[in-house]
């Protein structure tokens, strides 16, 4: 039997983790999975930022004489039926996406984040009122719900994003909340009391910052899920409207008509979806992994 | 004695006990069943008892942290009882607290520096170049470097910890520290090093303690008087000589003979108590401690015993002790 390095056992459990860039480095190494979700994420997000110069094409011009062209070299992914460049449209179409995906898990995140404080800190009648909502919310998958509110409201942006965000605040206000009850009890929230401070000031002083880790885990794991959301409103007509790229809606304009035909126009915007979905999981899992030290291995 | 500092006066606090569906109340807690004591300005009280016997409840009632079920807390002559919060507020500043667990006690996202500062900063007292000044003050104070005020509390040992609370606990300048159990999460080593910081601030700044522990040779070190609980209630009060050379109620005479003796071949009494401590829910009626005592009469099934003054400030609650005149009754 070999004898066991302890050098490297040590470092291997994290004993030596260093600080910075380095840091990074080193969690990069042990979470390889969530280092490539991030390079996705980082792409994805690089992709929305500099649109205009990645785009080889303007998105919305319609050109008839290049209706449903093959991928080329001119055109990487091909041309709809419109004659649209599928590339420019696909780097465009992440502009849209990720709007969607941080503006809805924004909103939604923060007013769950005021629910779950509220509702964990005081408890009583507040408490049991805002959960009683939240298992009405629950009870309705987020694609229905969602649905239902851009039925309701209407598909522009905003509203896609306020229709995925409502669902989302649930699901934040229940992991708030109940990181907050189990704070409500701790000595340093008594010691806070005890100095004379504000409800209120506690509340955001001592136990929010204590209940941030699993916030950011759950925002990244919302984000794919809420990318996804959007695509399947636009795939159901309910999202973004025409003429604006979006990776949903281009998929079902063409799915029944091209698929045999021409496939790209199919494929390429799946990939799109399929890869940010899958980029910003594993980012979530990975950051989960980092911030519980429970789930340290 | 001088003025009382701070006088509770039959403190009761009962916690519900719910079951079923409809949640319907089949008991209740007794956790501290009509307790009352005062302390002195400059005094330490030493509070001791078994687990659950309702110490912390006191001490949590006394700061207001639990709404007391009935009784009444006067802090300097004033009965803060039912003071609304913010009415409560001005008063926070005379009573602090120090916790067991130094591990929870502190918000661990935090600096040292700013958890030590932050009373001050709450009640409007420093700010800026003066706070910082301050909170420095206060670290030298209690034994740690003033650079240490930018670690995190993850940094500091379990004994460091204690201090940083202390710290805290200073810095609006209370007239009463409630100590709760503050070293038993500790070292025995860093234990005698925490007990003496006490002793030394208390001699510097002239403010009381309520000192909770289950240790009696702490409790001894630090206390001028000592109150014994059993089951919510304080069975015993005496200043501390007379209390461990004359203990009056057979409950604190059992719990002075379960003190270990570090001598191995020490002969071991047999424990002057059997069994465990009832349950609080439905405490026993009459003298509570009747199901374990040695020497238990009828009388003390039925009739609760008062906490009576037994000669030189020494109160004991045992209906042995009542009318009897007798100096010590019990053999």
């Amino acid at each position: 039997m070999a004898a066991i390095d302890y050098e490297v056992e040590l470092r291997r459990a994290g004993a030596y983790a260093p600080g910075g860039w380095r840091r990074v480095l080193f969690l990069a190494q042990r979470h390889v999975l969530g280092a490539a979700g991030l390079v996705i994420m980082t792409l994805f997000v690089f992709t929305a930022i500099f649109a205009d110069f990645i785009a080889r094409y303007d998105p919305l011009t319609i050109d008839a004489a290049r209706a449903l062209g093959r991928p080329s070299l001119s055109h990487w992914m091909g041309t709809d039926s419109f004659g649209r460049d599928v590339f420019s449209r696909i780097i465009h179409g992440a502009r849209i996406s990720l709007a969607v995906g941080i503006g809805s898990t924004a909103l939604g995140g923060s007013i769950g984040v005021v629910v779950g404080l509220t509702s964990g800190y005081l408890s009583g009648w507040v408490d049991l009122v805002f959960q009683r909502v939240s298992d009405v919310l629950q009870a309705l998958p987020l694609l229905v719900l969602a649905l239902i509110m851009t039925a309701a409201l209407g598909p522009s942006l905003p509203n896609v994003i306020i229709a995925i965000a409502i669902p989302l605040i649930p699901t934040v206000s229940r992991v708030i909340r109940a990181n907050t009850l189990a704070l409500r009890e701790l000595p340093f929230i008594e010691a806070a009391k005890s100095i004379g401070m504000s409800e209120m000031r506690i509340a955001v002083r001592h136990v929010l910052p204590n209940t941030l880790a699993p916030l950011i885990v759950l925002a990244t794991a919302q984000l794919g899920s809420t990318i996804l959301t959007e695509a399947s409103l636009s795939f159901l007509g309910l999202g973004i409207p025409e003429p604006y790229p979006s990776w949903g809606r281009m998929l079902s304009e063409s799915a029944a008509e091209y698929v045999r035909t021409a496939p790209w126009l199919v494929i390429f915007p799946g990939i799109a979806i399929s890869l940010a979905v899958f980029g910003a999981n594993l980012f979530g899992d990975a950051l989960r992994d980092i911030l519980d030290p429970r789930q340290r291995g | 004695m001088t003025e009382a500092l701070l006088e509770v006066t039959d403190l009761r606090k009962h916690y519900p006990v719910r079951a079923g569906v409809l949640r319907r109340q089949v008991g209740t807690v007794h956790a501290v069943d009509g307790v009352s004591f005062s302390v002195g300005a400059g005094e330490t009280l030493g509070l001791v008892g078994e687990s659950g016997c309702g110490k912390s409840t006191v001490a949590r009632s006394v700061l207001r942290l639990v709404e007391p079920t009935s009784g009444q807390i006067r802090l300097d002559g004033e009965d803060i009882t039912r003071l609304s919060k913010t009415a409560l507020r001005p008063h926070r500043r005379s009573m602090q607290i120090v916790f067991q667990d130094p591990f929870a006690s502190l918000n661990p996202r935090m600096t040292a520096g700013d958890i030590v500062g932050e009373p001050l900063a709450v009640h409007g007292l420093a700010s800026g170049k003066a706070l910082e000044a301050r909170t420095a003050r206060l670290f030298e104070q209690v034994g740690l470097r003033s650079d240490q005020m930018r670690n995190f509390p993850h940094q500091f040992s379990g004994g460091q910890r204690q201090r940083i609370c202390i710290a805290r606990a200073l810095a609006l300048e209370p007239r009463l520290i409630v100590c709760d159990e503050p070293v038993s999460a500790l070292d025995v080593s860093i234990q005698a090093q925490v007990i003496n910081l006490l002793i030394d601030l208390q001699r510097q700044h002239g403010f009381s303690y309520l000192f909770i522990a289950h240790d009696l040779a702490v409790v001894a070190h630090i206390s001028h008087r000592v109150a014994v609980m059993y089951l919510g209630r304080i069975v015993e009060i005496a200043h501390k000589d007379e209390l461990f050379r004359n203990p009056r109620h057979p409950y604190t005479q059992a719990l002075l003979a379960s003190v270990p003796v570090a001598n191995p071949l020490a002969k071991k009494l047999a424990p002057l108590v059997d069994g465990d401590v009832p349950s609080p829910v439905n405490p026993p009626p009459g003298c509570a401690f009747h199901t374990r005592c040695r020497f238990a009469m009828e009388r003390c099934k039925i009739d609760r015993p008062a906490l009576v003054e037994a000669g030189d400030g020494h109160q004991v609650a045992c209906l042995l002790n009542e009318g009897t005149g007798q100096k010590n009754p019990i053999p």
